[in-house]
């Protein structure tokens, strides 16, 4: 490579990453600014950390998000898993273009038709919104996420290894749970955190199908957001970028793979 | 468990799901759009309940009526939100195209031992909250935020600019937040790419930038179609980034739905919008499924 070209391919880098990441970390150094002000710099403080501590409605939605995520996200891996199977196994069962098409168009489907569509049917059936409905609607969204993360890894799956299982004589529920599972695991976890992820993230979604007493943290934080930019919400934010980030680093410690692109 | 009732389970159960979840609730936007409005608890009329029977069914079929969307076409409104939104989609979509190749294109030709660190480091800031991306972008962008401060004290310009509550602004929030759809597909597609060709085709005394428009460019494009589908559907129903960075101007449909059922709590005219955007995005994201299931087969 030529000093020129390897020169751009810096500088792209260089910008590229600055703007990723300047915001993050702007707004991470303002949570721990003293003045009231968000633009003027009022000397080092933690006392935003300690309102954030101190406010009872932030907390309890703060527990109710990572639950409906923690639920959600398991519902998510086994649909998800099972869909992957499904799609790389078996490459003729009926309707299956229809299948695959379920699966792949909840990924870049507008959040707002989804979760418009979803709460019409909670309606319609007669279902109360609240902690279920968050759940199943995330576990809808996400599952197709896992099924691309976990299809991903079957598709380099060495399938000889199932068929010796199955000559020396183990049941199919047996290969599956000590050959399959085993190997396609470090994706089954991605998937799992990432569908996690996603569920703490979401605001349309949860906004269209939670009921009173299930509002979640970003349903709060948008709120508050709306009425203007406060050191406090600066300071909420920073503790959940500090928590995704030692989650994910600690996941892809456990899994030595890295965490697989979407 | 044999494996015939193996293979069922793990068709059916994610199947069920997902018609029960995905597929059946369309049908029902589809209904509630045909609905009309009423103060009620559900806030529309007809309901069906299952003690109506077939004549009861039949009546309040009739009631079904293509009013909202009667209302839709005659509304400006609702044309220039969808007008705007296309406009918005399909511009952030180039911008980060633009953007993201030459980040994607040098991550793939970084040594080999750096590309996993890049790809985390692209992955990392879509894993904290998008909320939380897009509000760290109000603080810099408003009049008295740090962008303008930095300009001001730089002397660029004269009295600090409006950005915040504009189209750019929603512009520069889309990019910031779909940047790592957009270079993941592309540095999956670079980073397969067989260099050799490269050099072959700089042995017969081609020039790089010829060669990276004649072998570069169509070997990434199942890359770039990934990338701009992946980017272009969902920011064309963009909700939260109009409403956070775009103020009262710019009309995006995503939101206008978002107020008809939030807002006026007009739950068939809402359903009329998303209807309307889904047949408009449904090209899309067929295309979007295609590449994606070529792409997983060609990996086999």
């Amino acid at each position: 490579m030529n000093p020129r070209s390897r020169f751009l391919d810096a500088t792209a880098l260089t910008l590229g990453f600055a703007f990723l990441y300047l915001p993050i970390v702007i707004l991470i150094v303002y949570s721990f600014n003293a003045s009231q002000l968000v633009t003027v710099w009022g000397g080092f403080s933690t006392r935003w950390y300690g309102a954030v501590w101190q406010n009872r409605q932030l907390l309890d939605a703060a527990w109710i998000t990572v639950k409906v995520a923690a639920v959600s996200a398991a519902f998510a891996t086994i649909v998800g898993t099972l869909a992957a199977l499904a799609l790389t196994r078996y490459l003729r069962f009926r309707g299956r273009t229809l299948f695959s098409g379920l699966v792949y168009a909840p990924i870049v489907m507008p959040e707002v038709i989804t979760g418009l569509s979803l709460l019409l049917l909670f309606v319609s059936v007669g279902i109360d919104r609240g902690f279920w409905t968050v759940t199943v609607a995330h576990a809808t969204f996400t599952c197709g996420f896992v099924a691309v993360v976990v299809q991903s890894r079957l598709i380099t799956f060495d399938r000889s290894l199932e068929e010796a299982a199955a000559d020396l004589g183990a049941t199919p529920w047996q290969v599956f749970f000590r050959i399959t599972l085993p190997i396609i695991a470090p994706a089954v976890i991605a998937g799992f955190l990432l569908a996690f992820t996603l569920s703490l993230d979401d605001l349309v979604i949860a906004s269209f199908t939670t009921g009173p007493g299930s509002t979640t943290l970003p349903m709060r934080i948008y709120s508050q957001v709306r009425l203007g930019v406060t050191p406090e919400i600066n300071a909420i934010c920073t503790l959940m970028i500090a928590a995704v980030t030692v989650l994910v680093i600690g996941a892809s410690l456990a899994t030595k793979r890295g965490l697989p692109a979407t | 468990m044999s494996e015939r009732q193996a293979r069922r389970t793990i068709i059916l159960v994610p199947y069920l799901w997902l018609a029960v979840f995905f597929l059946v609730p369309f049908a029902i936007v589809a209904k509630m759009s045909l609905s009309q409005v009423a103060t009620a608890i559900p806030p529309y009329v007809p309901v069906f309940g299952l003690d109506d029977g077939p004549a009861g069914w039949l009546a309040k079929a009739r009631e079904l009526s293509l009013d909202n969307y009667g209302v839709i076409a005659s509304d400006r409104l609702y044309i220039d939100a969808f007008l705007t939104s296309i406009r918005i989609a399909a511009t952030g979509t180039l911008i980060l195209l633009v953007i993201g190749y030459p980040m994607a294109h040098a991550m793939a030709r970084a040594p080999e031992n750096w590309r996993p660190l890049l790809v985390m480091a692209v992955i990392l800031p879509f894993w904290t909250s998008f909320l939380i991306r897009v509000y760290a972008w109000i603080g810099i962008l408003k009049p008295e935020g740090l962008l303008n401060e930095l300009l001001l004290g730089l002397g660029l310009i004269g009295a600090p600019l409006q950005i915040a509550n504009t189209e750019t602004a929603v512009l520069i929030g889309v990019v910031y937040s779909y940047l790592p759809f957009m270079v993941l597909p592309l540095y999956a597609s670079l980073e397969r790419m067989d260099r050799t060709l490269l050099e072959a085709a700089a042995d017969l005394g081609c020039p790089p930038w010829k060669a990276f428009w004649r072998i570069t460019v169509p070997l990434s494009l199942p890359g770039i179609v990934a990338g701009c589908f992946l980017c272009f559907i969902p920011i064309t129903g963009e909700v939260v980034i109009p409403d956070l960075l775009g103020g009262s101007d710019t009309l995006m449909i995503g939101k206008t739905l978002w107020t008809e059922f939030f807002s006026n709590r007009d739950w068939p005219v809402a359903s009329a919008v998303a209807v309307l955007l889904l047949v408009l995005l449904v090209g899309p994201i067929v295309l979007y499924q295609r590449q994606q299931a070529r792409q997983l087969e060609a990996a086999r």
